[in-house]
């Protein structure tokens, strides 16, 4: 018997909404304790701030680059290598419970399998796998699939829909008549993506989540290895938690983010030291990317409406919080904790207000590119808990999942096993991570790299149509933690720029094998 | 409105290549997520493997240009237009474009993005029957 693995992840949630990371609004206590526990990493970077790549490098150990699902819409192909398969083969029983999005959610044609698994009524079907073997999906042999919101054919959307269809129109509309985001405004504010909603707790995705994950849990005997992957949907908008839970956070209490300067022209000359892209989007000449509402125009966004989206968002980091106490509650009574890894973090982050923006794109800045991770190893390992201050990506998620199964990584996984302290990173070299974007949608082409050391974020705007390759961005992170004075331009960090420059180049340049990029067939 | 074109080097004569697109009733058989249609006349009415019925308007088969071309007539469309073209490179080599122009944009991009599924169907089959 090996040590079982809980890889528990969130959607589009900042570092700093935990408690343990310095967050004041939600209440987080079983976090806090996991990090107490473990290993808690101060500068987790994604390898892409949008879902489906970044998700794709989780279950691959791959950047975008080499794995092909560049950007939200371009579907992993089937046959990229897959953790979950890994692990399938050493025997582990897999699951994954909620948000998946390796493959397109729009899918007018039903041509995925993450949106027919539902309607055919069967936890998994069998694909081609990358050694032209057949096996189970993805290598999970359990699925359960659930997203933001109950319109569709995933898993927990079905349930509602048979359920509880009285509840259904108390959630947002994600998406509006033209199928982009949808941009109305709700709550007591008008904010975008934000409604009061009837449903029940316990009928909320969360919770589903968390209560599937225990269901699936109970079919597993004491022996069994098992691999679980419990995904919540949230706290990525729409901000539209269960109605009786808003009272926790009052949003007339919440003072406003640090990178939210109340005052329009301040935020305005902070945006107009960063690549042009940032100050077009802001005034609505330009939505590089889906994931932003298409008829809102950032520079409406009162304050009153940032700390409602910030209060709303603090309710549903809580009611994680809560679900992933019952998820361990369950292992504790099963006697099982001790022998299990729990590993927390979610795929990007969220603008959140930072310099008058919501939601997500190709601003690469901590609000979207720091992220919670936790590591509690099995207590029976009795390893040491830390505090890693060194940068790590989640591409060595995948990784250091089979490190914890026993197994060294295959050829196919590009990033290392995690650092369980600071000398490990340094022994090991981990001083930098990338993060990669590029996006392509309706003649609007954006392509950026980013990497991020402990003292420095360095941006490069390769040529698109926004950008002709001259631009890019410089945070000195020691005193300028807000990244809010681009020095890319400045001749003092002359040196910095061409060092980290040449990180990029090794990143580009850096060897193995690349799958053929994928087609954008979808929106998200 | 948006409008998208993927394209495809078939190996296979541009005669081949048209013989597997210019049925209308042939759609279920290359076009990945359709699973059946009916035909009548001018109007052809497709269903997803979603269960979603789309009716459409054919508007060009022309065997001279090797040019199909039809229209989706359903509301939740303000406009459509879709095309498929069949270029003779010579011998046993093909090209086929398929465009689709939308609006909503996105529907654009999630029928345009279907058709390079279509495509790749398409090719198997020409390339197919071309061995034969």
């Amino acid at each position: 018997m090996g040590r079982k693995i809980l890889f528990i992840t969130t959607d589009q949630q900042r570092y700093d909404t935990l408690g343990v990371n310095g967050g004041e609004l939600a209440r987080t206590p079983v976090l806090d304790r996991l990090a107490a526990q473990g290993i808690r990493y101060e500068r987790c970077q994604p390898t892409s701030v949008v879902c489906m790549p970044s998700r794709a490098s989780m279950l691959t150990g791959q950047f975008p680059s080499t794995h092909g699902a560049w950007m939200n819409g371009v579907a992993l192909a089937i046959d990229a290598p897959s953790v979950a398969g890994s692990l399938h083969d050493l025997g582990y029983a897999t699951a994954l419970i909620g948000k998946a999005h390796f493959e397109p959610f729009m899918d007018l044609f039903g041509r995925f399998a993450e949106n027919s698994l539902a309607s055919l009524g069967i936890p998994t079907i069998e694909q081609p796998w990358f050694d032209g073997r057949r096996g189970v999906h993805r290598g999970f042999d359990y699925l359960e699939f659930a997203t933001h919101g109950v319109m569709g054919p995933l898993h927990y959307a079905k349930w509602m829909q048979a359920q509880h269809p009285e509840a259904l129109d108390g959630f947002y509309p994600v998406v509006d008549g033209e199928l982009n985001v949808n941009a109305a405004g709700g709550g007591d504010t008008g904010a975008p993506q934000v409604k009061f909603n009837d449903v029940p707790r316990e009928w909320y995705h969360t919770d589903w989540v968390a209560d599937r994950t225990i269901e699936w849990l109970n079919t597993q005997d004491d022996g069994d290895d098992w691999f679980c992957w419990m995904s919540f949907p949230d706290p990525h908008h729409p901000w539209d938690p269960p109605a009786s839970e808003r009272g926790r956070v009052d949003w007339r209490d919440v003072p406003l983010p640090a990178n939210y300067p109340e005052e329009a022209r301040l935020r305005e000359s902070l945006l107009d030291q960063k690549a042009r892209h940032w100050r077009a989007w802001y005034d609505g000449r330009v939505v590089s990317n889906y994931e932003a509402p298409k008829k809102w125009v950032p520079a409406t966004l009162t304050a009153d409406q940032v700390r409602e989206v910030n209060a709303l968002n603090a309710v549903e980091v809580e009611l994680i919080d809560e679900a992933i106490g019952r998820v361990l509650k369950t292992l504790e009574r099963k006697g099982w904790d001790d022998d299990v890894d729990v590993i927390f973090t979610t795929d990007h982050g969220e603008l959140q207000g930072d310099f008058g923006l919501l939601f997500k794109g190709p601003y690469h800045v901590d609000g979207l590119m720091r992220l919670p991770l936790i590591w509690r190893p099995a207590p029976s390992a009795k390893t040491a808990p830390s505090v890693v201050r060194a940068p790590v990506s989640l591409v060595s998620l995948a990784a250091t999942f089979l490190m914890v199964a026993g197994e060294n990584a295959p050829e196919w996984v590009e990033g290392a096993v995690l650092p369980q302290n600071d000398e490990d990173a340094r022994a090991r070299s981990i001083d930098a991570t990338v993060t990669e974007w590029d996006s392509e949608l309706f003649g609007v082409g954006v392509h950026v790299r980013s990497v991020v050391t402990q003292d420095y974020l360095y941006t490069e705007y390769l040529p698109g149509t926004m950008h002709d390759g001259s631009e890019g961005e410089l945070y000195d992170l020691a005193d300028d933690p807000l990244q809010r004075v681009n020095r890319f331009g400045d001749s003092r960090y002359a040196d910095v720029r061409s060092t980290l420059s040449e990180r990029l180049r090794d990143h580009a340049n850096r060897p193995g094998e690349r799958a053929t990029p994928g087609v954008l067939v979808a929106p998200v | 409105m948006a409008s998208l074109r993927y394209e495809k080097r078939i190996k296979a004569s541009a005669d081949v290549v048209w013989s597997v697109v210019t049925r209308p009733e042939s759609i279920p058989e290359w076009f990945p997520g359709i699973v059946s249609c009916s035909v009548e006349g001018t109007t052809r009415v497709v269903t997803t493997a979603s269960g979603m019925e789309i009716p459409e308007e054919i508007i060009c088969n022309d065997s001279l240009q090797r040019r199909f071309a039809y229209r989706i007539t359903a509301p939740a469309y303000t406009f459509h237009f879709a095309s498929i073209d069949v270029i003779d490179l010579g011998d046993n080599d093909s090209l086929c474009v398929y465009a689709t122009t939308a609006e909503p944009d996105t529907l654009a991009l999630l029928i345009g993005g279907a058709t390079v599924g279509a495509l790749l169907e398409i090719q198997r089959i020409a390339e197919s029957r071309a061995k034969i």
